[in-house]
């Protein structure tokens, strides 16, 4: 009985998700690529799956971090490096007589390397980081972020990140799928965001949600907490690392100079909003947050006049303010998000369903 | 029991254990030795340091001075350092000043073995009973990560939630495996901390009050239990309690502790005559 229900669960899964892909495909055939509702679809699903990489952290395994936007850049820079055209470099790297990186590889080994090296920064960082705790290893991993973008435009690097000039050329979601864009994104995306599931599911998940629940205790049952920890902090920003390089493939050029701490600070408001230990919250956050900041709330932004009267408050930056409220409310109010813990697939079932994947 | 103190073949022997928390000592040169397959309850008046020895045991604090071994094998060895070696009140500081510390982490000493349950509940607040022991068995699994999340650790996985299922079982908590810990009533938390502390494979179990809380039919059944645990699993078990009727009916051998110093040591029998623990302790009991 236990089983057929978890094999029709499984059917009905492998069902929504084949749903969702053909009609985010569905979109992009019927809009063109150039549509709002496109570049929503697209700059949603990255911020997905650096949204989910960041709850890996902060809501699953109760470790306050805000460095996201320092790997995102790691791996933007990476990506957008090993993949610029011969032809192209000298152009580019106009002030840099070319610079240092003769050679190039394509763009999906480039996507794991990317992921590879952020990796690489995380482990570095996290030997020292991780031994703090709450604030403070939220305020070391914010000053990483902060360092890591003004290194990058360090002009003795110059000939490897190109200083603070653009990086472009590179291949970007248009040049590789044209006519598929959302559809590869999706694809890329949800891989990621599958693998990260999986973990969470895992026994190496369980500990994660038991050092986030009382870390005395995880250390008592023998879950070594720095070795847990850091597995957590180098997978998360694995995963930040591809989402930065999708992030370079969306925008079409790179600069260091957007990956500011607002940037973390708007992942986190899709965490937060979609609920801290919650996959399937993290992602429709962040489909909503996009949708509003891209598309609905645009209007905030603009002066807007109705017949001879001119709206108060509307101005450029008023949507900043909303959001900014948004977030007030919902850490007054909301403080579980939309979804709290649970999981979409969890809902209706209620407690009971964790039946199905206990004897699973 | 003068014996006892050169046995090779101790569970767990502290040796000439003091914890100093600035100029506080909360241990005062504490020696035991705990024998296999023994109860050995620690008590003492509130204040005693019996929660202190604990932490000093499984490694959540490092004591001050002296040293610790677990089947004969050192776990924590420690003498006064730094701004220590002048505040230091406690004794034998010479003793352990050339012999190599010893810093064990609590992970390191739960998988040598020593599991224990907390004073204060510490259950995984948002997970089910059933997922709180499947914790715990979390250590002895040799999938990694990627084994792991790409589930080809199949059979191991199977093997730990029989496991973990196969533990609520034997402490009568089956029904109640897809509750959340925290919902359960007080009784059966305590319950669930002694099953996800057995899920880590201990020899020797450390209960801090188990009983705390409970009533007297409560606390008889605790007893029998963990008798019952002790003997099914094959375990040496340590315990703080203020129920004195549950020590007295259970232990092997009693520790009493007053102010961070032993005043005293022995069977039951022995504990309820002894004058010093009657002056500092038992002075207060009705009969």
């Amino acid at each position: 009985m236990m089983k057929k229900n978890g094999k029709l669960r499984l059917i009905l899964s492998v069902a929504a998700v084949a749903l969702i892909f053909i009609g985010a495909w569905a979109t992009e055939q019927v809009n063109g690529t150039t549509s709002m509702v496109v570049t929503v679809l697209q700059k949603g699903a990255v911020y997905a799956l650096i949204a989910v990489s960041m709850n890996l952290l902060n809501g699953f395994t109760g470790l306050f971090s805000l460095g996201q936007a320092g790997f995102m850049l790691v791996g933007a820079y990476s990506y957008a490096i090993l993949t610029i055209p011969m032809a192209k470099r000298a152009a580019v790297y106009q002030y840099y007589q070319g610079g240092w990186v003769q050679f190039t590889i394509g763009f999906l080994p480039a996507l794991l390397i990317a992921g590879a090296v952020a990796a690489v920064f995380a482990a570095l960082i996290g030997l020292p980081v991780l031994r703090l705790k709450g604030d403070y290893l939220a305020i070391a991993t914010l000053g990483f972020a902060e360092i890591i973008r003004a290194v990058v435009q360090w002009d003795t690097i110059g000939p490897l990140t190109n200083g603070s000039n653009l990086l472009k050329t590179y291949p970007t979601l248009k040049t590789i799928m044209p006519g598929n864009t959302v559809l590869f994104t999706f694809l890329v995306v949800g891989v990621c965001i599958g693998l990260i599931l999986l973990l969470i599911n895992s026994t190496y998940g369980r500990a994660f949600k038991a050092i986030r629940d009382d870390e005395i205790a995880a250390e008592a049952m023998g879950i070594n907490l720095f070795h847990h920890k850091q597995m957590a902090f180098v997978i998360s920003s694995f995963f930040a690392g591809i989402g930065g390089a999708l992030l370079a493939m969306y925008q079409g050029s790179l600069q260091a100079n957007s990956f500011k701490s607002s940037m973390t600070y708007e992942i986190l408001l899709i965490v937060v909003i979609g609920g801290m230990g919650s996959v399937s919250g993290s992602v429709i956050a962040s489909f909503l947050f996009i949708a509003s900041s891209e598309w609905w709330l645009r209007f905030l932004d603009s002066e807007t006049m109705i017949g001879q009267f001119k709206v108060p408050l509307l101005a450029p930056g008023f949507r900043m303010v909303v959001f900014s409220v948004v977030i007030m409310v919902v850490v007054l109010f909301f403080r579980r998000g939309i979804m709290g813990t649970r999981e979409l697939w969890e809902l209706g079932g209620g407690r009971r369903a964790k039946g199905g994947i206990r004897k699973a | 029991m003068s014996e006892a103190k050169t046995n090779r073949d101790s569970v767990l022997r502290l040796e000439n254990i003091t914890m100093q928390f600035g100029g506080v000592v909360a241990i005062n040169n504490l020696s035991l030795e705990i024998l296999p397959g023994e109860i050995v309850a620690l008590i003492g008046p509130n204040g005693a340091g019996k929660t202190t020895a604990f932490n000093c045991i499984t490694g959540v604090y490092e004591p001050t001075n002296g040293a610790v071994y677990f089947h004969g094998k050192p776990i924590a060895v420690n003498h006064p350092q730094g701004k220590m070696v002048r505040q230091y009140n406690g004794q034998n500081a010479e003793k352990y000043k050339d012999v190599h510390p010893v810093v064990y982490t609590p992970d390191r000493i739960t998988h040598m073995g020593i599991a224990r349950t907390f004073q204060n509940i510490r259950l995984f607040k948002s997970q089910t009973a059933f997922e709180n022991v499947l914790i715990a068995t979390h250590l002895r699994c040799k999938s990694n990560f990627l084994t792991a999340s790409l589930r080809l650790n199949r059979a191991e996985e199977k093997a730990m939630r029989k496991k973990a299922m196969d533990l609520l079982e034997t402490v009568g908590l089956a029904e109640e495996a897809d509750e959340l810990a925290t919902s359960l009533p007080y009784g059966k938390q305590r319950r669930l901390e002694i099953a996800r502390a057995l899920a880590t494979d201990p020899t020797l179990l450390l209960l801090d009050e188990p009983a705390a809380g409970m009533n007297p039919q409560e606390t008889d059944e605790l007893g029998e239990f963990i008798v019952d645990i002790k003997n099914r699993f094959h375990l040496t078990v340590f315990m703080i309690e203020h129920h004195m009727n549950l020590v007295m009916d259970i232990s092997d051998r009693i520790y009493v502790l007053d102010f961070g110093r032993q005043i005293a040591e022995g069977t039951p029998e022995e504990i309820q005559k002894n004058p010093d623990v009657i002056a500092a302790y038992l002075g207060v009991e009705e009969e």
